[in-house]
């Protein structure tokens, strides 16, 4: 069971959280893109074996969507951050 | 008590001679002493066979003495008490405590499965991949009868009476292994201030000092064990867990411990949970969890009275017990010699100690000058006997175990081995920690290089007393230091223990052709059995592992895992380290499934959601199921009524008066904020921005793939604050998916979301006498169709309740949705069933608002199954035209304009017929045929308005095949209707009477 | 096959103390060229390997495996196999895949000890039963054997299954599939390893794919870098499910792919008392009884991105709870051992199977949890379209272009989201 660290909370289990996705931009103007352009941002995913940065929301706690930076494989997690946040600081 | 034959005069620490105790074994009844295993209480009273193996059936005694014991397990209890495969080496002895031996028929002495032993040669390891190639059919019949031969113990057949409980903590340093390695460690960490939880799996602390002689600090092992206890529990910021193991350790430093405080007593006390799993996050952790003793495989090394050369000396010092009267022991190191000197003054005839080493090491020659019958250059070929060793044959061997001279036969009933012992790498492994092989003693230890955790002692290698309590110390003062505590460390105690010196490993001693030597006595895997492996190319260790099933048994190896690799190795002429190590996995020990539940089953563990009118529903009949978690009545048993006739009073009373239900459970979330209506623009496929305030919209929400999301009612309160309702299925998860538009995706919007489900309670009452009911329970509202028409609100009293009325339709009648705090929900409910009286009011419940909205043709989703779009539904015209919303983009998507995508319709059934539940619809009126399905029911309900039959569906290309006659089948249910295709809008499709 | 195995060929074997049994597959050196090579030695791999040399004549082929064979998913899943499927182009692909499974010992003369015990589904609300019913019902109407069960159907079929009412999940009814049923998954890879081994392939092991070669001009496929060396071929195969995503990004391609962890669990064995293979949606879980006699439990995903194959504790803890209301009595019995499977979770949860968008190249991958019974019928398809560089009927539907239309074979109708599924 991982421990999350929310940038409001502080570390929480991770039966706590909702995992969202990879952390994706949506386009902000899906009509200007091409079908192409827009199922690459609806279904294709780099799938990373190692470094992700992804989405998680506090369902049961302050119900804050927030940034992770977790590594797949060994789930050791680098770094958290509210979302628009570029990176860790 | 006289009975116990091979109990000594007086010694054995553990026990305690003033209180026999009295237990059964296969029905007979013996008697051991308070502090007994069941093991040691079986060999008290020269019990010896004790259980048969797992393929061969071959009769097993006991090999060891802990948590590693592959043959000695048993069903120990009775009734729903009473438990497979447990472990008569670490179960703890209570009065009247039942136990049987296992896998047997019809009993343990003569057990006809033991054929398969002696035609065991046929049976070589995955025998069964060569054989039985045949039809699925003829295997399921074979499939039978091998499945009985396998599988141990019996199941048990009740609930488990006992209960358990979960437990969080955290702590600075957790120790695993209370010997002296962990009590050093814990000495120092815990002097530090650090808060230390320190967990040993015996009921005593000591670990290898409470099995052989030793001194520290001049006084014996068990005498320092018991001070270092009181230290420790002196201490406020160290816990000491005995009875307890850790079972697994995962990512995060969390690690789950299993605390036994019932198992030694015959039930546990009252308001006592039998076991207690532990959830520890520790900021750090030390592995002192020692070695285990490894056997030296010979042929019919499994016989009983083979005895790991540890276990023995343990039996004696700890129990009082000879494990036999005349010995043989069998070593590669030196700790035979102390072993021998100890059984000797304890009475045993030692026959002969058998060195495999070449040379004399210099215990040897002290023992030899003691007139000790000492073979060095010597291994035990084979044990003599059938269901015990009668004899032991010797011979010289060379340093590969190859006989390079004469065997004799040595009388003896007591074969005792050490092959050296491996250390318990088991949690380091399961922390993602690397091995590396230490080749003097062939054995894998913990690399320290990248590991997360400390291990100490032993299991690093170190067989020493003093240098384990040397590691343990600087361990325990480490992590204080580590943690930022000034550490202090205590005095390191002088101690003496045993010596080991030089042990060059032996795996096994050659044994004719046809004997079988065991590796992996549970699942009867032999030295062949590895050969054979190798030879057919299953030389990868996890291939050894599978294909021969060595170390998968309920000891997960504990005493094979490593002869198996390094005979592995052997044969591909590589080095151990070359060929690898298995993984190791949680748990440490396989413990009760019950402790991890820890009784959040039922309601505990998936609770249910239950409305303000619950308790009314309950006590009138509801009948209830579940939906998304809520507890909703399906309808009101009535006593002359089946279901059906009060459905369908349910369904008439909506219709010909008045009706009310709890629809509580519908989601509701408030929304407010300068930009409340633009963002449900951007969510909704049609437009809120030009919805006026005090009147509601019907909405539809897509996924971002275009496909029907949710829909549901949202009312304007203001021009910045709306009520949302949502269906009962999705209104957690659209909270969070509206919280990630506004968090993530669209951040300058300023709306606050608020989920309120909970908050309100809602009961819609509707039918053609709604407004006259409404008129009675709100005076003080005007409820005229001008001042409330359709999709109009007001605020007021019902009921003398405040409450927001809202005027919206499922049913298809003058309805209205009456919300009021939740609290005052059965006060409400009650007040309009007061009113009702007068109106002929009904109570209704899911089903016959089902019934009503199939009649209406309303979709839910049943028919929106996160594979339709708008358009299939009809509701095209729904996503406005001039704006974007989430999922809009991809509703041009090639697929989701093609044609022949299937369409939303209504199904009538013939008259008299019924249409099935779950029906596919095809054009051959034939339940047995293989046709293609034209359209499957969504929902099905018997009209009582109209007196059939109907449904709603989806039909490939649905909306120009209004008028085909077709069926509506359901093979497996053996049912079939004949159905016409019809517009979905059954009643009142012009929708005059819900305006009314 | 040099040597069969039967019960005289034992019996024969036993008279010489079974030192004349050969490989089950040679270890050959890896050859600087073949006509096509499979990466990953899973099961779908070697099942490739087998119907590539088997059934398309291509006999000068190489199976190459990072580890040892079957040491992915097909050594580490609950060996379930059944064709309960609703969409069409799923229903005929695992109905396929379930009769090559009905002669798969036979066929490769190696007992897989595929046993069609049953595949049962509990319904625990009339809803459930609604939609259950009508995925049962879809099959019978392509010809696929499927069944109702009441409540005193199963009574019968697990005595030990706990049917009060009176419980958080009652059970109202079940369904079943009669021909479905669990096999030995270490068994399945071994016995193609060796069918196809003496057809001649290749089975390279320690052998890990480092790079995909190709054509700078036409951008086809020329071979594969390996720890072991580069190997060339013109025709590539990928079954890697799990890493579908790493071996694709070598050609420059990205997947509509993402990879979850699955946890699995063992009681310690004991007598049979679970006679079929049940799994619950309600409940989040599935339970059977190894021929060793160990109670076996899955339940769904841990929920998040992830390729470690470490065993995790909240979904175990759940699957646990859970189905000790549905069987009482496996509460007192040992939680002995769990692993975790590394899924490749397609966006509509179905899986793609067929040609890439770089010539020669070609997948079986996107699995989720149905890769073990799908391995007969993913090797066929796979070993087909290699051959003919063309899908076969069964697979048209299963590729990839589909996510670029939306042509989603979404079986739960969960939408683009992996953990969903």
């Amino acid at each position: 069971m991982m421990l999350i660290p929310c940038p409001w909370c502080g570390p929480r289990d991770e039966t706590e959280f909702v995992y969202g996705e990879a952390a994706l931009e949506r386009p902000a103007d899906p009509h200007a893109l091409s079908d192409q352009e827009w199922t690459d941002y609806l279904y294709f995913r780099d799938n990373p074996k190692g470094e992700h940065t992804e989405r998680w929301f506090h369902r049961a706690g302050c119900h804050h969507w927030f940034t992770v930076e977790r590594n797949t494989v060994t789930h050791v997690i680098s770094a958290a951050y509210p979302p628009g946040k570029a990176e860790k600081s | 008590m006289s009975r116990q034959v091979w109990r000594t005069e007086a010694g054995g620490h553990g026990i305690d001679r003033k209180q026999p105790v009295s237990f059964s074994f296969n029905q007979f009844r013996l008697e051991g002493y308070a502090g007994d295993t069941v093991a040691s209480a079986l060999l008290a009273n020269g019990v010896r066979l004790v259980g048969r193996s797992f393929k061969y059936h071959r009769p097993r005694g006991i090999l060891g003495i802990g948590s590693e014991e592959p043959n000695a397990i048993l069903h120990i209890g009775e009734g729903a008490r009473r438990e497979p495969n447990t472990r008569a080496t670490v179960q703890e002895l209570y009065q009247d405590l039942v136990a049987s031996s296992q896998n047997h028929w019809p009993s343990l002495k003569f057990d006809l499965g033991a054929a398969v032993g002696l035609a065991g040669a046929l049976f070589p390891a995955g025998f069964y991949y060569k054989t039985f190639i045949t039809s699925p059919k003829r295997w399921l019949w074979y499939e039978k009868h091998i499945r009985r031969m396998a599988g141990l113990g019996e199941p048990p057949t009740e609930a488990d009476p006992d209960h358990y409980e979960h437990r969080n903590a955290h702590c600075d340093l957790l120790i695993a292994g209370g010997g002296p390695t962990g009590l050093a460690a814990a000495l120092a960490a815990g002097a530090a201030g650090a808060k230390v939880i320190l967990v040993e799996e015996n009921p005593a602390l000591g670990g290898q000092m409470l099995l052989a002689p030793q001194q520290v600090d001049g006084m014996s092992g068990q005498d320092w064990a018991e001070q270092a206890r009181a230290q420790l529990d002196a201490m406020p910021n160290v816990q000491v867990l005995t009875r307890t193991s850790v079972a697994g350790v995962y990512e995060h430093d969390l690690f789950t411990l299993v605390e036994r405080l019932g198992d030694h007593l015959a039930e546990p006390e009252a308001h006592q949970p039998r076991q207690r799993f532990w959830r520890v996050r520790a900021s750090d952790a030390i592995f002192a969890t020692g070695a285990i003793e490894r056997p030296i495989a010979f042929a019919n090394n499994d016989r009983p009275g083979v005895m790991l050369l540890s276990a023995v000396r343990g039996y004696l010092e700890r129990y009082g017990i000879l494990a036999g009267k005349t010995a043989v022991l069998f070593a590669n190191n030196d700790s035979v010699y102390a072993a021998a000197r100890e059984l000797a003054a304890a009475g045993m005839r030692v026959e002969a100690i058998v060195d495999s080493r070449p040379f004399v090491s210099e215990a040897a020659a002290l023992a030899k000058a003691d007139k000790l019958h000492v073979l060095t250059g010597h291994g035990v070929t084979a044990a003599r006997g059938m269901r015990e060793v009668h004899g032991a044959d010797v011979a010289p061997i060379d340093a590969n175990g190859r006989l390079k001279g004469v065997t004799k036969t040595l009388p003896c009933d007591l074969i005792a081995v050490s092959g050296g012992w491996n250390p318990a790498v088991h949690l380091h492994a399961q922390s993602r920690g690397r091995m590396a092989f230490r080749d003097d003693l062939a054995a894998f230890v913990p690399d320290t290089d990248g590991a997360a955790y400390t291990s100490a002692g032993a299991v690093t290698g170190a067989y020493d007393l003093a240098e384990c309590l040397q590691q343990g110390f600087a361990a325990g003062n480490a992590a204080a230091k580590a943690l930022g505590l000034d550490s202090t460390a205590p005095t390191l105690p002088t101690a003496t223990g045993d010596t080991v010196g030089e042990a060059p490993v032996l795996w096994a001693v050659q044994a004719p052709k046809g004997a079988r030597c065991f590796v992996d006595f549970q699942n009867d895997v032999t030295t062949k059995d590895v050969g054979l492996a190798h030879r057919e190319n299953y030389v990868s260790v996890e291939h050894l592992k599978r294909y021969t099933t060595l170390g998968m048994g309920t000891d997960q190896g504990k005493t094979s895992n490593v002869a198996g690799l390094a005979m592995m190795a052997a044969k591909r002429g590589q080095p151990i380290p070359a060929v690898g190590t298995t993984t190791f996995r949680p748990p440490y020990t396989p413990f009760t499934f019950n402790a991890m539940v820890g009784g959040h089953t039922g309601e505990i563990g998936n609770s249910v959601r239950r409305t303000a009118a619950h308790d009314w529903h309950a006590a009138n009949g509801g009948v209830f199921t579940d939906a998304a978690g809520w507890a909703r009545p399906m309808y009101y048993e009535t006593e002359g009524l089946t279901p059906q006739q009060r459905i369908d009073e349910e369904v008439l009373a909506v219709r010909k008066s008045v009706g009310v239900v709890d629809v509580s459970t519908l989601g509701k979330l408030d929304i407010q904020g300068p930009d409340a209506a633009e963002f449900l623009d951007r969510v909704y496929t049609n437009r809120f921005s030009t919805l006026k305030v005090g009147r509601g919209r019907y909405g539809v929400m897509l996924r971002e793939d275009g496909r029907v999301y949710d829909d549901g009612v949202t009312m304007r309160l203001a021009d910045d604050h709306f009520h949302m309702t949502t269906t009962t299925n999705h209104s957690g998860s659209m909270f969070q998916h509206l919280e990630y538009l506004l968090q993530v995706v669209w951040p300058d919007l300023r709306v606050f979301v608020t989920p309120v489900t909970e908050q309100w309670f809602t009961a819609a009452i509707s039918g053609p006498n709604a407004r006259a009911l409404l008129a009675d329970l709100a005076p003080a509202v005007d409820v005229s169709n001008e001042a409330l028409p359709m999709m109009g609100m007001a605020e007021g009293l019902v009921a003398g309740i405040p409450a927001r009325i809202f005027r919206l339709s499922f049913s298809g009648e003058i309805a209205y949705e009456i919300n009021v705090d939740a609290d005052y929900g059965l006060a409400l409910w009650n007040g309009i069933l007061s009113a009702g009286a007068a109106h002929d009011l009904k109570v209704y419940g899911t089903e016959a608002m089902g019934t009503l909205r199939i009649e209406k043709g309303h979709f839910t989703h049943a028919e929106a199954d996160g594979r339709i779009t708008p358009d299939d539904l009809g509701l095209g015209g729904m996503v406005t035209k001039g704006k974007d919303c989430i999922g809009k983009r991809s509703l041009s998507l090639p697929d989701l304009v093609a044609p022949g995508r299937k369409q939303l319709v209504g199904f009538i059934a013939a008259e008299g017929e019924r249409i099935p539940v779950g029906a596919q619809i095809a054009a051959l009126d034939d339940l047995d045929a293989v046709q293609e399905a034209l359209g499957h029911t969504t929902s099905q309900a018997y009209s009582a308005t109209l007196g059939r039959h109907i449904a709603l569906g989806l039909m490939k290309d649905g909306r120009n095949m209004h008028g085909r006659k077709l069926y509506a089948l359901s093979p497996v249910l053996g049912e079939r209707a004949a159905v016409e295709v019809v517009s979905p809008h059954f009643y009142d499709p012009e929708g005059g009477r819900q305006r009314g | 096959m040099s040597q069969r195995y039967s019960i005289w060929a034992l019996a024969r074997n036993a008279l010489t103390h079974h030192e004349s049994w050969q490989k089950a597959w040679r270890s050959p050196e890896p050859k600087p060229a073949y006509d096509a090579l499979i990466i990953g030695g899973g099961g779908h791999g070697l099942a490739t390997a087998y119907y590539l040399a088997k059934l398309h004549g291509m006999r000068n082929i190489a199976v190459l495996e990072r580890g040892w064979i079957g040491g992915g998913n097909t050594g580490r899943n609950t060996t379930i196999v059944r064709s309960n499927y609703l969409l069409d182009e799923n229903a005929h692909f695992y109905e396929h895949s379930l009769k090559l499974w009905e002669g798969l010992s036979e066929d490769l003369n190696y007992n897989v000890m595929f046993s069609q015990r049953k595949v049962i589904n509990t319904c625990h609300t009339l809803g459930e039963r609604e939609a259950t019913v009508r995925r049962y019902n879809s099959m019978r109407l392509r010809g696929i054997d499927a069944e109702f069960l009441t409540r005193e159907d199963l009574a019968r079929l697990e005595p030990a299954m706990n049917l009060s009412m009176d419980v958080r999940y009652p059970i109202v009814c079940a369904v079943s599939q009669p021909r479905g049923g669990s096999a030995r998954h270490d068994a399945v890879a071994w016995g193609y390893a060796r069918g196809a081994d003496s057809l001649g392939v290749d089975i390279i092991q320690n052998c890990e794919v480092t790079g995909i070669d190709r054509d700078p001009v036409s951008g086809a496929v020329t071979g594969v870098q390996t720890s072991r060396g580069a190997i060339k071929s013109d025709k590539v195969g990928i079954a890697v499910a799990g890493h579908s995503s790493q071996v694709a990004a070598m050609a420059d391609i990205r997947l509509p792919i993402e990879t979850h962890l699955l946890q699995a669990f063992v009681s310690e064995p004991v007598k049979p008392f679970l006679n079929t293979v049940v799994s619950t949606g309600a409940a989040h879980f599935y339970i059977s009884q190894t021929d060793k006699g160990e109670v076996l439990l899955g339940g769904e995903l841990d929920g998040y991105n992830s390729y470690s194959q470490r065993g995790t504790l909240p979904s175990v803890e759940h699957v646990i709870a859970n189905a000790t209301e549905m069987f009482p009595n496996i509460g007192r019995l040992r939680f002995m051992r769990q692993w975790a499977g590394v899924m490749d979770m397609s966006m509509d949860g179905s899986p793609i199977i067929g040609k890439l968008p770089v010539d020669g190249l070609y997948m079986s991958g996107g699995w989720c949890y149905g890769g073990f019974k799908a391995t007969p019928g993913s090797g066929w398809c796979l070993a087909w379209t290699m051959a003919k560089d063309e899908p076969h009927a069964l697979n048209a539907g299963h590729t990839l272009e589909r996510f670029r239309t939306s042509y989603m074979i979404d079986e739960k109708g969960a939408g683009p989201y992996p953990k969903a599924h």
